[in-house]
């Protein structure tokens, strides 16, 4: 079987997907062979194919997923009148009285502003530049000894975005940082809890 | 070597997702974000390749998942769900091109008769790749603007084919076209792509390794 260049040129993508049947494979595979042309098209066929299909061409921004995130919530209210969403409101509803109960009975509002967390730190920046590493739930800053990654495969994006993502700090290497978060988290409960 | 929690089959992955959503329509908004993070990044691409533009297609990919979190309900569970999802941000794209009037330039290949032969114009001879090349923000600039240059009916099909690998059957069915069609115009698609960019490409201008070994190209 002898075929020609107009012939290779309209089976070079059935041939790259391995779908042309054997006897036309070998007539394609010598007429490669004795055709520069030929084999030059389908040099560049097939790397065009390689390249488009590598996922670093089409990469997503940085903070993508947090912003997706913001605005599912934003335009996914809960729905009403569903099963789910009565359960939902009434474990809400009981988690809220009963939290006020043990607040009032069992911790003294005054307390946390005397906590020694509130002593230290500055609270993570929000642009601070940090890293996470895939298949890891922790960011870190450069340089950090507990950063470990996998092939090597580190994201950079702002500490914002780490939380929105839903990363937590590394201890290690913003430990300084996190005394006054921790105190801000208590404050803020505490607060509410007090105030109901 | 204990597989149990770890291993996750395709098939496990299906049996997750219809898991999924089921319990999305029974009222369990929030666990969608779990059904789409896998393809996120998938739903980005399509409506990028489609754009290009990162901001459009960033806002068309979000538009994209809300929209079928609003038609979960029309999603037949004898497709996969991820070209579902990809379908909806296909349409997105699409829609939001037409729209905006995008294409200033003729785009390659959309007037051609799609049943003559397609004959290649350029024979440089692009051999081989560097590895590391897709690293370089000029060679990615190239490909994008290659792409970005063919007709819709062409790169629709090239992106859900080349770029997220669905295979011939579901390209067809997701774009509502026959099969032949699908590879007549990926063909075309491919070579229209080759003579875009061979020239370009072609000669090492791209190859680190010749700077490393101390051929500089001037």
């Amino acid at each position: 079987m002898v075929v020609t260049c107009e012939q290779v040129w309209q089976e070079i993508s059935n041939y790259l997907e391995n779908d042309v049947d054997p006897t036309l494979r070998a007539a394609l595979d010598k007429h490669f062979h004795q055709c520069p042309r030929c084999a030059s098209v389908l040099a560049g066929t097939r790397n065009i194919v390689q390249l488009y299909g590598d996922e670093r061409l089409f990469q997503v921004p940085l903070g993508f997923s947090g912003r997706l995130q913001k605005r599912l919530a934003q335009e996914m209210p809960l729905q009403r009148g569903t099963v789910y969403g009565w359960v939902v409101a009434v474990a809400a509803l009981g988690l809220l009285v009963g939290g006020i109960s043990i607040a009032r009975s069992a911790v003294p509002a005054q307390s946390v502003v005397q906590s020694p967390l509130a002593k230290s730190g500055k609270g993570i920046p929000a642009g601070l530049t940090v890293l996470v590493a895939e298949h890891s739930k922790v960011f870190h800053i450069a340089g950090c000894d507990y950063l470990r990654a996998k092939d090597g495969k580190v994201r950079s994006m702002t500490a914002e975005e780490a939380e929105h993502e839903g990363y937590v700090p590394c201890i290690r290497c913003l430990g300084k940082y996190l005394s006054k978060v921790a105190a801000d988290f208590v404050k803020k409960h505490i607060k509410f809890a007090a105030l109901a | 070597m204990d597989g149990a929690i770890s291993v996750k089959s395709p098939a496990n992955e299906e049996t997750h997702e219809q898991e999924l959503i089921r319990r999305i329509q029974g009222g369990e908004r929030d666990v969608f974000y779990e059904l789409v993070r896998p393809y996120e990044s998938r739903v980005y691409a399509a409506a990028f390749a489609m754009l290009r533009n990162p901001a459009d297609a960033e806002d068309a990919a979000q538009e994209a998942i809300l929209k079928a979190f609003a038609n979960l309900r029309q999603f037949r569970s004898e497709s996969r769900f991820s070209t579902w999802l990809i379908q909806i941000a296909i349409n997105e794209a699409r829609m939001r091109r037409r729209r905006d009037h995008a294409e200033i330039m003729q785009p390659l290949g959309e007037h051609q008769d799609e049943e003559g032969t397609y004959t290649p114009r350029e024979f440089a001879d692009w051999r081989e790749i560097p590895s590391e090349s897709l690293e370089r923000a000029e060679v990615r600039e190239l490909l994008l603007e290659a792409l970005a240059s063919l007709g819709d009916k062409y790169r629709e099909i090239f992106v859900l084919r080349d770029v997220h690998h669905l295979s011939i059957e579901e390209v067809a069915e997701t774009l509502g076209i026959s099969r032949a069609s699908v590879k007549t115009r990926l063909l075309r698609a491919r070579l229209m792509l080759r003579d875009l960019l061979a020239p370009k490409m072609a000669g090492g201008w791209f190859s680190r390794e010749s700077f490393q070994k101390g051929n500089k190209p001037w």
